[in-house]
This record gives C-alpha cells, structure tokens and sequence, in this order.
C-alpha cells in the first residue's frame, strides 16, 4: 500500500517575539525543506493552518506562505479547525498524496497572539456562542480546564501536588528542548505558590499562549524512495473525528452538555474516541505506544488525556505519573517535547509541533530528551467546537 | 428587568427557569433553545417545543475565577471572584454551566444539589444563577 511519509519537519522556536506570523511559518517552512533536501519549487502542493489572531475571518494561511515563500504556481489549501487545525492540514495534504494527486505537500502553521486570556473577536455579537460565553458567565478558557481539574479531584481523589507534579515533569523535558518557550526546570514548590487563576489551577498549571511556527514536507513513499530517504518516519493514521451524539462533557464554548434524555451516551467519550479512531487506522493499539505528545492545556488535562489515549484505565493517570512512567526515561514518555506546558499554544502550529516532535523522537535525534527505542508515537489535541485530531506516526 | 438574554430563561414569580427545548419526535431535550430541527441524527423530528428545565440539580464540577474576565464580559469593581457550576439536571441527561450566587468555591462540591436562581451582570441585565437550595 501506498504511504505517506514525513520528509522533513521545521519548527520557529517558541516564544512572544512580536513579528507578524507568517514569519515564523515562512521560517518553520525553509527549515523543513531544508531537512528534507529539498526545494521550495518542489513543493507541489501546500497546505495552511489558519490563524485568526490578525484579523476576522482570518489570514488565509496558505496563500500566505506560498507567497511569502515565492509565488510558485503550487496548488494551495487553507484550513481552520481550532487547535486541530494543523492536523487537519497535515490530513488534507496526506488524502491528496494517498489519492495520487500529488508526491510531495507542505504543510504549515504559525500564530503570533496577543498578551492574557484568548478572549473573544470583538463587537456585539450574541449570536456567537463564543462571545456569549464571556459576556454572560465570564467563562474563560481556564475556568473550563478548571472545572475538569475539580471534577478530577472529586472522582479520583487527585491533588494540587498531583497537577504540579505534571507540570514539574513537562518543565524538565522543555529544558532540553531548544523550540520550547520556556526552559527552566521548576519545583512543586513553585507551582503551588504560583497565583491561582481559575480554581483549582494555579498559574503554572495553565498552559500560555505562544507565538511560534511548524512545518512538515510530506511525500508519497515513492517520492522518499526516489530521494533516497532512508526509512522515513511514517505517517500511519490521522484521526480528525467529531463527537457521537449526545457528547455528554461539556466541552469549550458550549453552555450546556447535549442531553442522553433520549438517546444514551456513546460506548467512547470524544477524547477517546479520537485516539480510538487513529489506532484503528493505525492497525496499532494503545500498548503498542512508545511515547505520546497530548494536549496539556492545563496540567490535570494531561491526567485526561493519558487516560483518553488509553495508556492506562479511567482514575490512574496520577498513578503513572506518581511512578514515573509518564517522565522521560519511564515505561511511556508523555510530552517529552516539554508540551503545552513549556511551549504555550500557538494554535495552528501546535498540532503540527507535536508531529515534528513525532518525527524527532521516531527518527533517533531529539537529543538528551530521546525516548529510547522510540517506534509508535501518538499525539492528540482537542479545541473548540467539537475538533480534535490524532495522529499516529510509525518510525 | 432586563435579561441579558431573551429567551434563555425567565422569572417570575416561584424564580427563575431555564427554557429548554424538547423534540417532540423523540424527547431529546437542549439548552439553549434550539429551534428547526432535532440535534439527534437518528431522529427526523422537525418540532422542537419549549420546555421547563428542571429547577434543581446535582454540581457536575464547578470553578472560580480569580482574577477578571476579559470583554465582553463586565466585571464588577472592585472584582469580585466569578464562580461557575456546571449543574447536572435531575431527569434531563443535560449539564448546565451557570454563574454561582450566594455559595463560595469553598462551600461547593461536586454532587452537592442546588437550585436555579438569579442575579445581576456587573452592567446590570439579569442572567441565570446557580444558588443554594430553597
């Protein structure tokens, strides 16, 4: 069967340096051609993850890079799926590859945010149930990672030291990463004196917002071949699912969960669910998982998604984490890139950071943060109005 | 009395409710009011009819905002917490998330029950609360 292969990733380090987007993935971009060998007027298709940080409804990503990049007469496509944005770009250049439309895609992804909470576009706008949610609740962000992380703590008997722990661990691994925003080791000290923000998450349980740039070169295995690449990460499942109705958790920006008055909740909750669909296509199982880069928005959403991924039962995330199973160097590394927690989320970037990340550990050169004997290799995000995505990449 | 939003909720004399829709196919109950079609994919119903929520329930998870809300969300001054619950409703299979009135993040827990009320936005307009039990 034909496969689709990663060629080459590039990242823009992490950070808030204040520049317009498009240079951080124009800079991500140059350095994923670069890793893959090839150029830029090879690209034969590119894809981009919108922003909408600059504007409503947004930059149109891929036309942007592909004229910063130089008008190349490159099909192009854009997309905007919330966090799942840059998974959806990386699945859409991969369908296209699969259908023989193209040997060799371009994807890419960068956001330039703005200082504190993402807060709503303005204007008076009641039909947005984005802008609702502030203007009636002052339901931030936080306050809903905040109320998973209390609902934790009530079925699962999960501590404040529990979530600082996560964040301790994350810190150490984002020490060795040179992309990572922030770089310095922290003690559960430090978190639980950080100020609370959105109870029971302190500061430093709650992930930042970032600037930053990711950029994959995809291509047929054939196209690798001709290149002479030499066992090339692979690509082995893309799972972009939505919900099944009724989604019984209450998810961003939403103000009510659906109702299972008629109709009981699906067999997988979301988060599940979407990883369950990539190990289906993957033909690999939760066991099989060398390492995983999940969406740790807050340090307890870790906790959820280490379970949502199925590395161990529903209420025993803690207990992996507590042995040191989940750290680098324990039976399965969980965000060994450091993760939200060191990065901060640039948003169309982010899922495609974890790919690159993905390719790293699988390819053997992430350095002192290298999962030993890395084969399969998850990563998983969830965002607003029902997108999430899950890839599965096989070294 | 203004509502900060028509046709969520109402008051009147025994407090405030929630308006839900129920489809008249198959039951399946929404909030906020959901008009044209049922959400269910596997009914065809076409008539969704208002509905009374029920008043109380059990808390899902709940939360408490220490510093203010961004726009367009009007905090009062000086700032006071926001707290939020997210309220399993007895009998509709459906979580509500509301502001909190009259219970601290300290005094909540999860499964504790409360009840439906009612305050004001820090502008003015009126909005459902989530509150201790009469």
């Amino acid at each position: 069967m034909s496969e689709v292969v990663v060629l080459g990733a590039g990242m823009h380090p992490w950070g808030k340096q204040g520049r317009p987007f498009a240079e951080y993935g124009v800079a991500a971009a140059r350095e994923a051609l670069r890793d893959a060998g090839i150029a830029w007027t090879d690209v034969q298709f590119v894809v981009g993850a919108d922003t909408i940080r600059n504007g409503y409804p947004g930059f149109v990503a891929g036309a942007t890079y592909a004229q910063a990049l130089g008008w190349s007469g490159a099909r192009i496509a854009s997309c905007y799926a919330a966090c799942a944005s840059g998974a959806q770009a990386i699945d859409i250049a991969r369908t296209r590859i699969l259908a023989g439309l193209c040997d060799v895609a371009l994807v890419a992804g960068a956001d330039a945010t703005p200082k504190g909470f993402f807060k709503p576009v303005g204007g008076d706008r009641p039909d947005d149930p984005d802008w609702l949610r502030f203007r009636l609740l002052g339901a931030t962000n936080p306050a809903y990672f905040g109320l998973y992380a209390r609902r934790r703590m009530a079925l699962y008997g999960e501590t404040a030291e529990d979530f600082a722990a996560v964040k301790v661990k994350n810190a150490r691994a984002g020490s060795l990463n040179p992309m990572a925003r922030y770089r310095r080791t922290v003690t559960a000290e430090e978190v639980l004196a950080s100020p609370m923000v959105a109870d029971p998450l302190r500061l430093m349980d709650i992930c930042a917002t970032s600037d930053g740039g990711a950029a994959l070169v995809l291509a047929s295995s054939a196209y690798a071949r001709r290149l002479g690449a030499r066992s090339p990460v692979r690509i082995a499942a893309v799972s972009t699912v939505t919900p099944t109705f009724p989604n019984t958790v209450l998810e961003l920006p939403n103000f009510a969960t659906d109702s299972s008055a008629a109709v009981p909740p699906p067999e997988r909750p979301f988060r599940s669910a979407i990883a369950h669909a990539a190990y289906e296509e993957a033909g690999v199982g939760p066991e099989e998982v060398s390492f995983a880069e999940v969406y740790d928005l807050s340090t307890a959403l870790e906790l959820d998604w280490v379970e949502d991924v199925g590395l161990c039962p529903p209420g025993e995330a803690a207990k992996l984490l507590r042995a040191g199973d989940t750290a680098l160097g324990g039976r399965v590394p969980v965000n060994p890139s450091g993760g939200l927690a060191s990065f901060g989320e640039a948003i169309p970037a982010q899922a495609i950071a974890q790919v690159c990340e993905l390719t790293r550990q699988l390819r053997g050169v992430a350095g002192d943060r290298q999962v030993e004997g890395a084969r399969v290799g998850l990563a998983a995000n969830q965002g607003l109005f029902g997108h999430g995505s899950a890839v599965i990449a096989i070294g | 009395m203004t509502l900060a939003i028509d046709g969520w909720f109402a008051i009147g004399e025994d407090g405030a409710r929630l308006i839900g829709t129920r489809c008249a196919t198959c039951g399946t109950v929404c909030f906020p009011p959901r008009r044209g079609f049922c959400p269910n994919p596997h009914c065809d119903g076409e008539s969704m009819e208002d509905t009374d929520l029920p008043r109380r329930g059990r808390v899902w998870s709940y939360t408490s905002a220490s510093y203010p809300p961004p726009e367009p969300f009007v905090a009062a001054d000086p700032y006071t917490p926001v707290t939020l619950a997210a309220v399993e409703l007895s009998g509709a299979g459906i979580v509500v998330l509301g502001q909190v009135k009259g219970l601290t993040a300290e005094e909540l827990e999860v499964g504790m029950e409360v009840e439906l009320t009612h305050g004001p936005l820090a502008d003015g307009p009126l909005v459902w609360m989530w509150g201790p039990v009469s």
